[in-house]
């Protein structure tokens, strides 16, 4: 007789039957359990991809359909806080094997934890919430995954199916809530609807372009007896993502890029959502086309490739923002012409032909007329076009580049991405971070918050892989880089994982350090501490006659430390080393990379007076870039 | 601007008409009328929606709605090889002075009366807006009392039906 996986709660309500004590339980067969640690790979299991074993039908409350379902599912991580609704659920999660589950502070902090760990790994992430508030403390973290297409699935409580729709305690109507901010969401008030929805949810969230997928599920259902059994049938009549791309489009795209004069790569976030690193390492270096990586897809391309131009974009850099200026073919692959990018829209890349490759139809057309279209899988994408390419280059020779390339190269040389000292004395806060980078390397993972110390991140730390930049870069979510950064090293634990944040992003989600602490979870986080909210404070001195209104935190060097970061991360049970002046910067790094058994706060006091160069200011054209205040390249002087 | 019809075959689940209406509210697009209702298969609802778009945002809200799990089809409907119909109530004061002028509207129109007191008679039409926007101005002089109208609904002319093709799709790729 083999004992029940999971006793049924303990609650008059959810009554275990005879029957459960010998419910028929695969789980724990040596097979099983040696290809545990190999649970990892079978992530992206969702009914129809999995050929092993089909489980069931079990005789199951609702709570343990759901922590049997997210097991087949492949979870080996959740991130969340029990509460009243989802209580039930919290019971056979204790007694799971596969599953971790890990107690956030704040479901924010769950919600970019799953979010982190599904950017660092391309696994779904999973977060757990209770219904009403903490189903609303959600809403942050969804929205930022919708908005950088991460693959995450939340599973909420919800009040029971007889007291939806009366103000329950605790009640609120997530669902309608999350509607515009997620990829999809489900109302399970039927317990047998458990298994199936779950693996539509974590189908539809790491399919096509991915995305949030919000489970919501009444108590009573949770609370009921149902059976259990996977793979599950999906029922999705109108989701038929487009993987394949059109051989014509493809064809054309081609034709193109073998003739372009000024071609330029523009990457996107998509490229690392569909793992085309590989495939895109070998475009750029057939077609010989400068490349420019978005704030999202810093790490698609090696920084050290010679062809890669860096950012571009609002802080991005002069030879990525005057390539695609100047370019007659902008590429496309997994970008969205976003107004950060773009500038005024009407003037980017006014003299180039598009072509458009995305997995969403949407994106197409969106912003940029586009004329050659692409929909399909970026990595099927490119591999597509490499053979074409190919055949176009046999055809009609090498496309010659080489006075794009001077040009270009050029601009390089006169506009490298550079910052001057503070003249208060202070640290530079790119120095920080550009030590960081060096120090503790490209394998390493960066994490960070919004603001300035995002963009210098972004810009003076170099990215040799995916997967190791992380950021909030459509949604701009102030209080990502703890949480995301806690998500990433549980997924990546071999990896150091530093979060690079800032005063004011730290005091939003600071609270999962405890979490960090607890669970044993050694994240490093780089506080570029300039006492300010400092991106604010930046366009308060260009554009509002240096009057700083609500931007002053008190956290810096000769200010009343409210709070002092290393006091506060002595008491999270964290290392906490504060740092002043530029000789302790390297100790400082260093120290922290040799501690391990602890989380680390490097408080690094820098210079509120500094800013991000280059920039666009808002609202004007790409051509306008400034390289520092006030001095703007000259563009024409070769036209 | 120009006005297009669009027909919007989509699970009938609840909650999918709140998803078809938000997506169209918060990427801000206005919605002339829309009207939803059963089809022939029991799992297919439709929603007919009329919109004043140009060529290209007509585009992004075609393949916007195609992103709702719950949207099976989007078809648009043109004017000259539809049919597209709205549905009018209207009661207009007709007393004993007024009551023949008001029922000879009635017959030019080819609308009918569904119910009469003796101040006043309710108007039931079926056509084209132009139809109905035509009615009510020949019924305007008499006094209008209160207007109900449905929002368009729409089918291709001939013999092809979108439900059944749209239902073959989402069988084969179940």
């Amino acid at each position: 007789m083999v004992q029940g996986p999971h006793p049924a709660p303990p609650t008059p309500s959810a009554p275990a039957p005879a029957g459960e004590a010998v419910a028929p339980k695969p789980a724990p067969s040596p097979a099983s359990l040696a290809a545990r640690p190999d649970s990892r790979a079978r992530a992206s299991v969702t009914g129809e991809r999995t050929p092993s074993l089909v489980v069931g039908p079990e005789e199951v409350t609702g709570a343990q359909s759901i922590v049997r379902s997210l097991e087949e599912a492949g979870v080996d991580v959740v991130f969340g806080i029990p509460g009243g609704a989802i209580l039930p659920t919290y019971d056979p999660l204790m007694d799971s094997k596969k599953l971790r589950h890990i107690l956030v502070r704040h479901e924010q902090g769950g919600g970019h934890a799953a979010s982190g760990y599904a950017h660092a790994t391309g696994r779904v992430g999973v977060t757990m919430a209770t219904s009403g508030p903490g189903a609303t403390n959600l809403v942050t973290p969804i929205a930022d995954a919708n908005m950088d297409s991460i693959p995450l699935v939340a599973i909420t409580g919800q009040v029971g199916a007889s007291l939806i729709g009366t103000d329950a305690f605790q009640e609120a109507d997530i669902v309608g809530i999350t509607l515009p901010i997620t990829k999809h969401n489900f109302l399970v008030t039927d317990p047998d609807e458990i298994p199936r929805v779950i693996a539509e949810a974590f189908h539809i969230a790491q399919t096509g372009r991915p995305g949030p997928v919000l489970v919501d599920i009444a108590k009573s259902a949770m609370q009921a007896r149902t059976t259990f059994s996977w793979p599950q049938e999906l029922q999705l009549p109108g989701y038929h993502p487009v993987t394949k791309p059109h051989s014509k489009q493809i064809r054309e795209a081609a034709r193109l890029l073998a003739t372009a004069k000024r071609p330029v790569l523009y990457v996107g976030g998509g490229a690392i959502r569909a793992n085309a690193s590989a495939e895109l390492r070998k475009l750029v270096d057939l077609s010989g086309a400068p490349a420019v990586t978005t704030l999202m897809a810093r790490g698609a391309l090696p920084d050290s490739h010679p062809q890669n131009l860096g950012m571009p974009g609002m802080h991005g850099t002069v030879p990525a923002v005057a390539a695609l200026q100047k370019a007659d073919l902008v590429v496309a692959l997994g970008a969205r012409f976003d107004d950060r990018v773009t500038g005024t829209l009407s003037s980017f890349a006014p003299h180039a032909t598009i072509v458009h490759a995305d997995i969403d139809p949407a994106e197409i057309g969106k912003n940029r007329e586009v004329d050659v279209p692409i929909v399909g899988d970026l990595r099927e994408v490119i591999s597509d076009l490499l053979p074409e390419l190919e055949r176009e280059h046999a055809a009609k020779g090498q496309p010659d580049l080489g006075a794009w390339w001077r040009q270009i190269d050029d601009w390089r040389e006169t506009y490298p991405l550079g910052y001057s000292e503070p003249e208060d004395g202070h640290l530079a806060p790119q120095h920080v971070i550009q030590r960081l980078g060096e120090i503790s390397g490209p394998d390493s993972i960066y994490v960070a918050g919004v603001g300035q110390h995002q963009m210098w991140a972004a810009q003076f730390i170099r990215y040799e892989h995916p997967k190791t930049w992380l950021n909030s870069g459509g949604l701009g979510t102030m209080g990502y880089s703890i949480p995301a950064a806690m998500g990433a090293k549980v997924g990546q634990p071999d990896k150091t994982v530093w979060a690079i944040d800032g005063d004011g992003c730290f005091q939003m989600t600071n609270q999962e350090l405890a979490t960090c602490t607890i669970n044993e979870i050694p994240i490093k986080v780089a506080l570029i501490n300039n006492s300010s909210l400092g991106m604010v404070r930046q366009w308060q001195t260009l554009f509002y006659e240096s009057r700083y209104s609500n931007t002053d935190l008190h956290t810096g060097r000769g200010t009343q430390r409210v709070p002092d970061f290393v006091k506060l991360a002595d008491a999270y049970g964290c290392e906490g080393i504060r740092v002043e002046s530029k000789s302790e910067v390297d100790a400082a790094i260093k120290r922290a990379m040799e501690i391990d058994d602890r989380p680390v706060v490097v408080d690094f006091n820098v210079s509120r007076d500094a800013m991000v160069w280059p920039m666009v200011a808002s609202g004007v054209s790409n051509d306008n870039i400034q390289y520092a205040r006030g001095i703007s390249p000259a563009w024409d002087r070769e036209d | 601007m120009s006005r297009h019809t669009l027909s919007v075959l989509v699970e009938n689940k609840p909650g999918v008409l709140t998803r078809v209406a938000g997506l169209f509210a918060r990427r801000a697009f206005n919605i002339h009328s829309l009207a939803v209702g059963p089809t022939e298969h029991e799992e297919i609802s439709r929603i007919t929606v009329v919109v004043d778009v140009d060529q290209n945002p007509l585009e992004q809200v075609t393949k916007q709605l195609n992103k709702l799990v719950n949207v099976i089809k989007i078809v648009e409907l043109d004017q000259t090889s539809s049919v597209q119909r709205e549905l009018l109530l209207v009661k207009v004061r007709a007393d004993g002075a007024n009551r023949t002028g008001v029922l000879e509207v009635v017959e030019l129109f080819r609308a009918k009366v569904v119910d009469v007191v003796p101040d006043a008679v309710t108007i039931e039409a079926t056509g084209t807006p132009e139809k109905l926007s035509a009615l009510l101005g020949a019924l305007d002089p008499y006094g209008v009392r209160e207007i109900v109208k449905s929002g368009t609904v729409a089918v291709g002319r001939g013999a092809r039906s979108i439900t059944d093709r749209a239902l073959d799709r989402a069988h084969r790729s179940a």
